[in-house]
């Protein structure tokens, strides 16, 4: 019965180190933060183009028929939201970087690998969905479906990161869901999910993980 | 009875069992990091790692990082097959 007991322990032990130790913890809350900023600045760019225009955000998508040809103005669109992406990406990397070698940890590990596919997954779904709907005229679900598609990736990237995500994930699942129910909103959630969300997640992690190391 | 052979001895201590725990999953881990997951003092996996080592389960790479030497571990082939055998045995003795 002791010897049962034991060779249960030996496994039950194996387990929470191989789970620990392939978990991609490098990923730094100051990426998060970042991220958030470049999301508010872009949604500010965007909202003040449309009220320099004499048509609001929510009044323009609404009023798009499926006829319609993408417009310079969605270009425009699609284009902060590819900079505010690469912004985020580039400010990642460096963050997480940064952090891997304060922690002597190479940043390109195999729970690295794991985290990536399972969040490029849904990411590049969303992104090629996003085209389509674009070119069907249904611009109006592209912003709620990035997030939507965005948070699909961050829960199932979780299982290899930081437990936290999940809840990060979670959040902008329900924001995506409720931009697709009131289109129109895609702005305003948008820049709740992308940037208030990140900013808030990003710090929280930073505080809890980062700032006593 | 079947399965109790397989257990090996080499992993009947718990540091050298989690020591390879670690490096089934991940690649060149180094030495701070195997004694901070583990929550181990220094001479002590010092020496586990010594015998996984003269086992061949595990190879060693030494390497500096600025002025600072670093060690790290990667299990050998030997080294995952022979874990991979002991977790079987523990399964099927705990079947039993």
């Amino acid at each position: 019965m002791t010897e049962n007991k034991k060779h249960l322990d030996d496994l039950t032990h194996i387990r929470s180190l191989m789970e620990r130790s392939s978990r991609f913890l490098s990923l730094s809350g100051l990426s998060g933060v970042f991220a958030g900023i470049y999301a508010l600045i872009g949604a500010a760019v965007v909202y003040f183009d449309f009220k320099a225009g004499s048509i609001s955000y929510a009044k323009y998508v609404r009023s798009m028929s499926e006829a319609e040809q993408p417009t310079a103005k969605i270009y425009f669109l699609v284009g902060i939201a590819i900079m505010v992406l690469a912004a985020s990406l580039i400010s990642g990397f460096i963050f997480t970087s940064r952090k891997a070698k304060k922690q002597n940890l190479k940043i390109w590990d195999n729970s690295a690998k794991l985290m990536m596919s399972n969040l490029a997954v849904p990411l590049i779904t969303g992104g090629i969905l996003g085209i389509i709907f674009i070119q069907n005229g249904l611009f109006g679900f592209v912003a709620p479906i990035t997030l939507l598609f965005y948070g699909l990736g961050l829960f199932s990237a979780s299982k290899y990161s930081f437990v936290e995500l999940r809840y990060l994930g979670l959040c902008e699942i329900l924001l995506g869901l409720i931009g697709c129910l009131y289109i129109g909103y895609g702005l305003l959630l948008w820049t709740i999910g992308f940037g208030l969300l990140h900013i808030f997640y990003g710090a929280w992690m930073y505080y809890k993980y980062e700032r006593k190391a | 009875m079947k399965g109790f052979n397989q257990l090996n001895k080499a992993f009947e201590s718990r540091v050298r069992l989690g020591v390879m725990s670690i490096l089934m999953v991940k690649d060149w881990v180094n030495y701070n990091e195997l004694k901070e997951t583990l929550g181990l003092t220094d001479g002590n996996l010092a020496s586990h790692i010594a015998s996984l080592e003269k086992l061949e389960y595990v190879e060693v790479q030494k390497q500096f990082v600025g002025k600072k030497p670093m060690t790290s571990y990667r299990a050998t082939k030997i080294g995952k097959l022979e874990f991979t055998k002991h977790i079987d045995a523990l399964e099927a003795l705990l079947k039993r």
